[in-house]
C-alpha cells in the first residue's frame, strides 16, 4: 500500500541530504566538540557551522542560538528561565500567554502557577487569533514574559507577532514565541518580530527528532534549565549531540533556500485539498480560514462523525492525518485549541487536521480527495447523530 | 510448527479488505488470545483498546506512583500494543471516557445511592462495548467485533434469531453479563473463546508466545481501585460536586425495632452479614435498604429468602417474547446456581418470576437471567 502522509505538523521525514550530512558524525567524525584534539576540533567546527545555518534561517546571530533536545526543552528553558531569573521568584510575577499554546508551554505555566506565579491565558477569536487590546490590558508592572506561539499546530493560525513584539518593547517585557510550527515553513525574523526568545524543533523541518534550538537574544537574563559542564557557554550543559546538530543545521539551510518555493507550492495543494473536501462533503467547514495560516495546514470539521474513528478509518485506507492531541495512552483527547475557538465539544471531536509537507504531491491530494469523502460518508451512515442533524434541517 | 513459522503464517497488518474483524483488546490474556486465534484462521484483524477512565481523576484513591493493574492503566494499554506488535497487526487506542462515565460510572454510583446493588459490567457490555465501540469498529471498516468473553453466539434457523449460549467452560461463563445484547449487536459480535477452557486459552497464548500469556486475571471492578467501591462512591461524589454526607441512620428489624446504627445506606448490600456493628445470638443479615427513610432493615436468614421477583427492561435474547408463561432456570447473581421458576411476561418490558423454591438475597439492581439449558432466553433488572 502506498501510504499518504498528511501529518507533517506532527513530524517530518529526515531529508536525504540531511541524513547524508549527519552520517559521518556517528562514526568517523565521532569527536566530542569540547575536546581539544583534532577529533574535537572537527566536531566543534561542524557544530558551529550548524549554529550559523540555524541563525541565518531566523536572522539571529550564531552566538544567540543554543541547541537543545527539541521544542519542549526550549519552551521550558525560556519560560522557567525568564520567570526564575531571580530566585526566589518575586511576589506577583506575571506571565501573559494564550489559551491555545502547545502543552510544552501550557503545562510549564501551570507548574509556575503552583509556585505562585500569575498567568493570564488570553482567549482567541473564532479564527484562533489573540486580541491585541486584550494583551495590552493584561500586561502589568509585574509581567516578566509574554509567550505567544507563532503558529498553532492544530489550526495553522499565525499570530501577529510583530504587533505583540511592539507591545512587549513598550512595556519592557521579555517576549518568547514557540515557533516550532513556523520555522522552515514561513519567513521568521527574530529582529523584525523583536523577539527575545524563540523555540524551534528539528523534526518539524526535516531534521531528526531529539534536536532543537532556542534563540536567546544577547543580554537576556535567563536562569539555565540544566546544570553541568560549560557546554554552549553554560546555557545548555551536556555533550553536544553533534550528529543531530549537523542535521538541524543542514535542514535549516535547505529550508532557507527552498522556503518561498515550498510555501507557494504547498499552499496551492492545501487549498486544493481544502476546497475539494468542502465541495465534496456536505456540511463540512474549514476552521480558522479568515486568519493568516501556515501554508500547509487545514483543519476541517465534519459534523456527525467522531474524528478518532475517521483517523483510524483513513489510516486503514492508507492516509495518515490527525485530530486533537494524543494522551499518554495514545487515545485522542478533546482539543483545547478547538474548544478555545468556540467549537462545541461534538464539533471539536468531529474535526480533522491535514498537514502537508515539502514532498506532498498533487497525485496524493487527488487520492485523498477520493478517500476522505468516502470514509466520511461511511462514518456518517453509521452515525446516530448525523441522521438527526440532517433530519432537523428538513 | 516453529514459533517463527507460525508468526510468518500470520497475515501482515490489516488492509481494508472484506472480513476485517476488530478485536476489543483489554491487554489481558483472553482478548489477546482472541486476536491470535483469528489470525490463525487467516482473518484480517485490527485491535482496539478502549480508554475508559482517566486514572488521574480521583487522586485520593491512588497509591503512590503511576496507576497499575487497573482499568485503562498504561500498563494494560502497553500490553495490548505489545501483543499487536508481536502478532503484527494494527492497533489503536480509542477514547470512550465520556461514554463510560455517562453510561457506566454515573449510573453505578446513582444506583448504590438509591440503595440498589448495580452490575457495572453489564452496562459496560450493553452500552459501551457493543454500542459505541461496535459502531466505531463498523465505521472504520470492520464487519465484526470480537471480544474475549466466555460465551457463545449461534445463528438459529428455526427461530430466525442469533442465540446467546453459556460458555463451554461453565466456570468461566460470562453470559450472565451479556443478556442485554440485541439481535443487531449479536449479529455483529464474535466470542471466539466460548468453546474453550481457560487452560486451553492460556496454552494457546503460550504457543504463540504472547507477551501476556502468564498475566494474572483481573477480578475487580475495573475502575474501582482495590475493590473499595464505598471509597470510590465518596471520591466520585466529591469530585462531581455532590459530596456525600455519611448520613447515619437506624438499623431496624422488619417490625421496625431499632437494633443498631448504620454509617450510610450505600455502605450496605443485601445479604451482607459482616460489619453490621452489633452482635446477636443468631446470624443477622441485611434484608433490604430503604434510602428514603434512611434505614437498613435486617433479619434472620429465612427472612432473606423469597419466591417471587419482578424484572424490568427485559431483553428477549434467544427467543422472541413469549405469549404464554414459560418455565426457565433463573440466575439472580453472577455466582448464583440457576433455579427453576415460572416466568410470566408483564406489560412494559417487565416480567414476574416465581421460583419453585425460595431463593436467598434477591437484590434490586442485580440482573435476573433466564436460561433453558445453555441457552440465554432473556434477562432483566431486578426491581
Amino acid at each position: 500500500m502506498n501510504r499518504i502522509y498528511l501529518d507533517h505538523n506532527a513530524t517530518t521525514p529526515v531529508e536525504p541530504a540531511v541524513l547524508d550530512a549527519m552520517l559521518p558524525f556517528f562514526s568517523s567524525e565521532f569527536g566530542n566538540a569540547s575536546s581539544i584534539h583534532t577529533f574535537g576540533q572537527r566536531a566543534r567546527a561542524a557544530v558551529e557551522t550548524a549554529r550559523e545555518q540555524v541563525a541565518a534561517l531566523i536572522n539571529a546571530r550564531p552566538q544567540e542560538i543554543v541547541f537543545t533536545s527539541g521544542g519542549t526543552e526550549s519552551d521550558n528553558h525560556a519560560i522557567f528561565g525568564v520567570t526564575q531569573a531571580h530566585l526566589p521568584v518575586r511576589p506577583g510575577t506575571h506571565i501573559g500567554t494564550t489559551s491555545i499554546e502547545h502543552e510544552a508551554v501550557l503545562n510549564t505555566c501551570q507548574v509556575l502557577e503552583k509556585e505562585g506565579v500569575a498567568v493570564t491565558y488570553l482567549p482567541v477569536s473564532r479564527d484562533g487569533l489573540i486580541d491585541l487590546d486584550g494583551l495590552r490590558k493584561a500586561v502589568r508592572p509585574e509581567t516578566v514574559l509574554i509567550t505567544v506561539m507563532h503558529a498553532n499546530n492544530e489550526l495553522g493560525t499565525i499570530q501577529p507577532l510583530e504587533e505583540i513584539g511592539r507591545i512587549a518593547v513598550e512595556h519592557d517585557v521579555y517576549f518568547h514565541t514557540d515557533a516550532v510550527q513556523t520555522v522552515g515553513k514561513i519567513p521568521v525574523d527574530v529582529k523584525a518580530l523583536q523577539l527575545d526568545l524563540l523555540s524551534l524543533s528539528g523534526h518539524k523541518l526535516y531534521a531528526p527528532k531529539g534536536i532543537g534550538a532556542i534563540f536567546i537574544k544577547g543580554g537576556t537574563r535567563l536562569r539555565q534549565l540544566l546544570y553541568g559542564g560549560h557546554h554552549q557557554r553554560g546555557y545548555r550543559p551536556g555533550t553536544e549531540n553533534v550528529a543531530g546538530i549537523v542535521g538541524l543545521g543542514k535542514a535549516a539551510e535547505l529550508a532557507r533556500l527552498s522556503l518561498a518555493e515550498d510555501a507557494a507550492r504547498v499552499s496551492a495543494l492545501r487549498d486544493k485539498l481544502e476546497q475539494g473536501l468542502l465541495s465534496r462533503i456536505a456540511d463540512s467547514r474549514a476552521n480558522a480560514t479568515r486568519a493568516p495560516r501556515t501554508p500547509n495546514t487545514s483543519n476541517i470539521t465534519f459534523p456527525g462523525i467522531e474524528g478518532e474513528a475517521l483517523i483510524i478509518a483513513l489510516d486503514l485506507k492508507g492516509l495518515a492525518c490527525s485530530t486533537g492531541a494524543a494522551c499518554s495512552s495514545g487515545a485522542v483527547e478533546p482539543s483545547h485549541v478547538l474548544t478555545a475557538i468556540g467549537l462545541p465539544a461534538s464539533e471539536a471531536r468531529a474535526s480533522i487536521r491535514f498537514s502537508l509537507g515539502r514532498h506532498t504531491t498533487a497525485a496524493e491530494i487527488d487520492t485523498a480527495l477520493e478517500i476522505v469523502p468516502a470514509a466520511v460518508a461511511q462514518l456518517r451512515q453509521l452515525s446516530p447523530t448525523y441522521k438527526k442533524e440532517a433530519s432537523a434541517h428538513h | 510448527m516453529s514459533r517463527q513459522a507460525q508468526l510468518d503464517s500470520l497475515p501482515a497488518a490489516a488492509e481494508p479488505q472484506p472480513g476485517l474483524v476488530a478485536v476489543a483488546m483489554s491487554g489481558g490474556v483472553d482478548s489477546s488470545t482472541v486476536a491470535a486465534l483469528l489470525l490463525q484462521q487467516g482473518r484480517p484483524v485490527v485491535g482496539l483498546t478502549m480508554q475508559l477512565w482517566n486514572q488521574r481523576r480521583l487522586p485520593e484513591l491512588q497509591g503512590d506512583g503511576p496507576a497499575q493493574h487497573r482499568c485503562c492503566s498504561l500498563d494494560d494499554v502497553y500490553d495490548a500494543k505489545r501483543v499487536a506488535q508481536h502478532l503484527n497487526f494494527l492497533h489503536y487506542v480509542v477514547n470512550f471516557e465520556e461514554q463510560f462515565e455517562q453510561r457506566v460510572v454515573r449510573p453505578f454510583v446513582e444506583e448504590y445511592l438509591a440503595g440498589r446493588t448495580p452490575i457495572a459490567c453489564t452496562n459496560c457490555n450493553t452500552d459501551v462495548k457493543f454500542e459505541p465501540l461496535l459502531r466505531m469498529a463498523r465505521q472504520i471498516g470492520a464487519e465484526q467485533l470480537a471480544t474475549g468473553h466466555y460465551a457463545r453466539i449461534r445463528w438459529d434457523e428455526a427461530t430466525g434469531r442469533y442465540q446467546l449460549l453459556r460458555a463451554r467452560d461453565e466456570s468461566k461463563d460470562q453470559s450472565y453479563f451479556l443478556w442485554g445484547l440485541t439481535q443487531e449487536q449479536l449479529s455483529r459480535s464474535e466470542f471466539p473463546l466460548g468453546e474453550l477452557t481457560k487452560e486451553q486459552v492460556r496454552n494457546l497464548a503460550r504457543s504463540v508466545a504472547l507477551p501476556v500469556a502468564e498475566k494474572p486475571e483481573s477480578m475487580e471492578l475495573c475502575f474501582v481501585p482495590n475493590g473499595n467501591y464505598v471509597q470510590f462512591i465518596h471520591a466520585y461524589s466529591r469530585e462531581t460536586g455532590k459530596p456525600l454526607k455519611d448520613q447515619e441512620g437506624d438499623i431496624v428489624t422488619e417490625d421496625g425495632t431499632v437494633v443498631g446504627r448504620h454509617t450510610g445506606v450505600h455502605n450496605y448490600t443485601i445479604g451482607q452479614r459482616k460489619g453490621l456493628g452489633f452482635a446477636t445470638g443468631r446470624p443477622i443479615y441485611v434484608l433490604a435498604i430503604d434510602p428514603e427513610k434512611n434505614r437498613v432493615i435486617v433479619g434472620e436468614d429465612d427472612a432473606l429468602r423469597a419466591t417471587t421477583l419482578e424484572i424490568e427492561n427485559v431483553n428477549w435474547v434467544s427467543i422472541a417474547e413469549p405469549a404464554a408463561p414459560l418455565r426457565a432456570y433463573v440466575k439472580i447473581r453472577h455466582k448464583h446456581e440457576p433455579a427453576p421458576a415460572r416466568v410470566e411476561v408483564l406489560p412494559g418490558l417487565c416480567a414476574r418470576i416465581t421460583f419453585d423454591a425460595p431463593q436467598r438475597a434477591i437484590t434490586p439492581g442485580q440482573a435476573a437471567v433466564l436460561y433453558d439449558g445453555d441457552l440465554v432466553l432473556a434477562g432483566g433488572w431486578i426491581k
